[in-house]
C-alpha cells in the first residue's frame, strides 16, 4: 500500500514516523511504502517564532534537517505538489513528477495574509515568518516609547498568540526600563479578551494588574498608516505608534488553485480526518475547515490518531479510532510565567494561574520539539 | 443570492462560533443568507450583539437538542 504525505510540518512529520514504527515489519516486505513530498528542506520550530520576536532565541534554534527528524526507510523529496489529480490517485510535484498513492495525507499548514486588509504590510510588524518575526524585533529594539496597539486577524495560527505577545511585550518593556513610557493596547475580535472564556475569565484580570488597556469586538477593517490609525468593522478608530498585528491566515495557494477548499482550508470530517467525499484521502493540521484551534498540539493529536487509523488500514483494512478535538495549549503569561489550556470538542479548559514551573516546562519543550517530531513523545 | 450558508461551530470551544461566522462573513456576499451551529448556550446572546454593532442583519435564533440556530444576513 502506497502511503503519501504531502507536507514536511510537524502534523506531517509526526504522522510519517509514527506510521513508520507502527509499519516496520509491512515496510520490509514491500507490503506498505510511505512517501512525503515537502517544499522545503528544512523544519521550522514555529511556535519558537514568538521568542525571536523578543529577542530570546536566535534563528538557527528554530531549523533542523528535515531528513534527520524522518524514521528510515521514509521516501523523503524536497518536490512540492502543484497539482492534485484525486480521481487517479496521484499527485504532480514542481519537479513535473507524478506520484501514485492508496492513501493520501495533507499536511500542508497554513500561512500569514496580512494583504487581505489594507494598509497592514506597510504598517504593522508580525512574527510568522523568520523575516518578520527579525524585522519585529529590531523594531522593538529601537522603540522608545508610545502607544503599542495589538491587533487580531481571524482566522489566525495560535490562539494564545495574541495574549502572549501582550504579556510578553510587556515584560520586554519592563526589563528596558521603558514600561512607564509604554502604553500598551490589546484588542481582540470577539466580546471578551479570548475566545476560550475560562481563559479570558483570567486573562482580562491579568491586564487589568499589569496596565494594558483592552477593546474587544474589534475586528480589522484597514489600516491608515499615514494618520496612524487602524478602523475597526464595528467603527471604532484607534491610534498606535506601534502597531503588532496577528495576521490573517489561509491555506496553502496551492491548494485553493486545485479547487480543494475555500481559502485553502480543506472541507474535513472533524472526527475521522477524511476529507469531505474522499475515503482515501485525510488532512491533518492546520489545513483542515475544523472548526478548532490551529496549533501544533491540533496537528500533534491528529497524526496520532491518522498515524493508528492508516496503520490500522493498512494491517487490517479498517480504521479504529476517531478525533476527539484534543487540543493543548501553552500560554505565556510573561517571560517568566506560564499557564496552559487543554480542552476537546465536549470539554472546555480550566486554566490555572500561571507559575514559573509552567513557564520552564515550556522552555523544556521548545527543546523536546525535535523528540515530539520525531513522534517520542 | 446563494444558498443559505451552514457555519458549523458545533463543539468549536477555540476558535468558537463567533469566530467561525467571522471568517464566514468575509467569503460571502451582500445578501447572502448564514445559520450558525453552536453547542455554546452564550452563542445565543453574542452573535447577535455583535451583529447589531457591525451591521449586518440577525434574523432569528432557535434551540434544538442543545444545538443553537442563529440565522442572520450580511448586509455590509
Amino acid at each position: 500500500m502506497k502511503i503519501l504525505i504531502v507536507g514536511g510540518g510537524m502534523g506531517g512529520t509526526i504522522l510519517a514516523n509514527n506510521l513508520a514504527r507502527r509499519l516496520t515489519n509491512e515496510m520490509k516486505s514491500g507490503k506498505a511504502r510511505i512517501t512525503m513530498l515537502s517544499a522545503s528542506d528544512k523544519h521550522m520550530y514555529q511556535p519558537g517564532l514568538l521568542y525571536l520576536a523578543v529577542g530570546r532565541i536566535t534563528p538557527d534554534e528554530l531549523y533542523r534537517d528535515q531528513a534527520s527528524l524522518l524514521e528510515p526507510g521514509i521516501n523523503f523529496h524536497v518536490d512540492p505538489v502543484e497539482e492534485f489529480m484525486m480521481d487517479n490517485n496521484q499527485v504532480k510535484t514542481k519537479s513535473g513528477k507524478i506520484f501514485d498513492y492508496d492513501i493520501m495525507v495533507i499536511a500542508t499548514g497554513s500561512r500569514m495574509f496580512p494583504e487581505g486588509i489594507p494598509g497592514m504590510v506597510e504598517a504593522a510588524e508580525t512574527f510568522y515568518t523568520e523575516e518578520s518575526a527579525l524585522k519585529m524585533f529590531k523594531r522593538l529594539h529601537s522603540f522608545e516609547g508610545g502607544k503599542v496597539l495589538i491587533t487580531v486577524g481571524v482566522p489566525h495560527k495560535c490562539p494564545m498568540a495574541p495574549l502572549e505577545i501582550t504579556f510578553m511585550l510587556h515584560d520586554y518593556f519592563k526589563d528596558r526600563g521603558i514600561l512607564d513610557k509604554v502604553q500598551l493596547h490589546y484588542t481582540y475580535p470577539i466580546g471578551r479578551v479570548h475566545s476560550l472564556e475560562n481563559v479570558a475569565k483570567w486573562a482580562a484580570p491579568e491586564m487589568d494588574k499589569l496596565g494594558i488597556k483592552y477593546d474587544t469586538f474589534f475586528n480589522i477593517k484597514e489600516v491608515d498608516g499615514a494618520n496612524k490609525v487602524v478602523r475597526s468593522e464595528e467603527g471604532v478608530e484607534l491610534g498606535y505608534d506601534l502597531l503588532i498585528n496577528i495576521p490573517v491566515h489561509k491555506g496553502m495557494e496551492v491548494l485553493e488553485k486545485n479547487g480543494m477548499g475555500a481559502n485553502g482550508w480543506i472541507p474535513t470530517n472533524r472526527t475521522k480526518l477524511n476529507m469531505e467525499g474522499r475515503t482515501n484521502v485525510f488532512v491533518c493540521g492546520d489545513t483542515t475547515n475544523i472548526p478548532i484551534s490551529k496549533a501544533g498540539s491540533t496537528a500533534h493529536f491528529e497524526a496520532d490518531t491518522l498515524g493508528e487509523n492508516i496503520a490500522a488500514m493498512v494491517k487490517m483494512g479498517t480504521p479504529v479510532r476517531e478525533y476527539d478535538g484534543k487540543v493543548f495549549c501553552f500560554i505565556e503569561a510573561g517571560k517568566d510565567r506560564a499557564t496552559y489550556a487543554m480542552f476537546d470538542y465536549k470539554n472546555p479548559p480550566d486554566p490555572k494561574a500561571p507559575t514559573k514551573a509552567v513557564h520552564w516546562f515550556k522552555m523544556a519543550y521548545n527543546k523536546l520539539y525535535w523528540v515530539s517530531a520525531r513522534g517520542l513523545l | 443570492m446563494a444558498d443559505k450558508k451552514i457555519v458549523d461551530g458545533r463543539g468549536s470551544f477555540c476558535p468558537g462560533p463567533l469566530m467561525e461566522l467571522i471568517v464566514a462573513l468575509k467569503a460571502s456576499q451582500i445578501g447572502d443568507e448564514l445559520e450558525v451551529l453552536s453547542t455554546d448556550k452564550g452563542s445565543a446572546s453574542d452573535i447577535p450583539e455583535w451583529l447589531n454593532k457591525v451591521g449586518h442583519e440577525y434574523i432569528s435564533t432557535t434551540e434544538s437538542e442543545g444545538v443553537w440556530h442563529i440565522n442572520l444576513r450580511k448586509s455590509k
